[in-house]
């Protein structure tokens, strides 16, 4: 352990710049959006699209998670 | 390091914590689910709208029933797993924007804060506020409402961890770790706790066991706390491995660069 620590030079960390990271944060972010909608909201306050399949079908994992439900 | 690395690593993480996650939630939580089930039926055998965990708040529309084996295996994994993974993502990519930006911290040190402030933020707070409630517990016509208030506070917290660590960054240099540590995570409580004095009350319990309510609580928390731990542990990990190697690479660069 000490080793490796030893074998790190201390160099400056350079981040990572703005534009590079923007289209992938852009993209996944909206993705991890509409995926938590689906899981944690849908069919219940909002009905995309109409029915209670998904809801019913994630359920447990809603009440678990925490989002409100019932 | 590039975005790609970090999302990569990110979605890694936030699956195979998803596993561990849904490990307890099966484990732990399911049982209380069921309790919950079981006085929802014994309370009301023959209401059929509203209140039935098949067709709760969907007195309309109620079509589809999933049955019970199935929401409390595959259906909990799906949750959790797409949940787990999304989340994964997101914590990378945020963690790519905090590398070499938080003080001098390593990209595991600043991977490792992205972890916490997200957990705080995103889950601990609105769980504090308004905490899970088990199947039977709740008004079906007031869940738009609860929808929103989860969403109000959760928007708030995150949007305030985002401003402390912002504010943070300005104050290192000045007033150096230790008050800069405390004046942002003062600020941060404090806009919190106005928050959550602000927002209303929601108290639907009835007289649901408070055993059961305890407990799914609980198990609840311990979901969520699995998941983050997990993707935390395993993406600082990653991350801590990745920048070994890149430095390694450069630093033989250098040297052979010299020689
Ligand atoms: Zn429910």
């Amino acid at each position: 352990m000490s080793q490796t620590a030893v074998a790190i030079p201390d160099v400056e960390i350079p981040p990572i710049p703005v534009a590079e990271l923007a289209p992938w944060a852009g993209f996944v972010f909206l993705i991890a959006a509409i995926v938590l909608f689906f899981i944690s909201a849908d069919q219940g306050a909002v009905s995309i699209p109409s029915g209670n399949a998904i809801h019913e079908w994630v359920h447990d994992g809603r009440h678990l998670l925490g989002f409100p439900c019932h | 390091m590039t975005p790609r690395n970090f999302l990569v690593r990110g979605l890694i993480a936030g699956f195979i914590a998803s596993l561990f996650s849904f490990g307890i939630a099966y484990s732990v939580g399911e049982p209380q689910v069921d309790a919950a089930i079981a006085v929802e039926q014994a309370a009301a055998p023959d209401e059929a709208d509203g209140h039935d965990h098949h067709s709760h708040s969907h007195a309309d529309d109620a079509g589809t029933e999933v049955s019970r084996d199935h929401q409390s295996t595959f259906g909990l994994a799906t949750g959790i797993l797409t949940v787990g993974t999304a989340l994964g993502g997101v914590i990378g990519l945020a963690s790519a924007f905090a590398v070499g930006r938080i003080g001098r911290l390593r990209p595991s040190q600043s991977t490792a804060l992205v972890a916490v402030v997200g957990y705080v933020s995103f889950s601990l707070v609105p769980f504090l506020k308004y905490p899970s409630t088990p199947p039977a517990v709740g008004n079906g016509d007031t869940i738009g409402d609860r929808t929103l208030y989860y969403f109000v506070v959760q928007g708030i917290a995150i949007l305030a961890a985002v401003a402390a660590v912002v504010v943070a960054h300005r104050l290192l240099d000045r007033i150096g770790t230790y008050r800069t540590v405390l004046a942002a995570a003062g600020g941060f409580l404090l806009v919190v706790v106005v928050t959550a004095l602000a927002m209303p009350t929601v108290n639907e319990l009835g007289d649901f066991p408070a055993d059961t309510l305890w407990l799914f609580r609980l198990a609840s928390l311990l979901t969520n706390a699995t998941l983050w731990a997990g993707i935390g542990i395993i993406l600082v990990g990653l991350i801590g491995r990745l920048y070994e190697r890149e430095t390694m690479t450069v630093a033989r660069k250098d040297l052979a660069a010299s020689l």
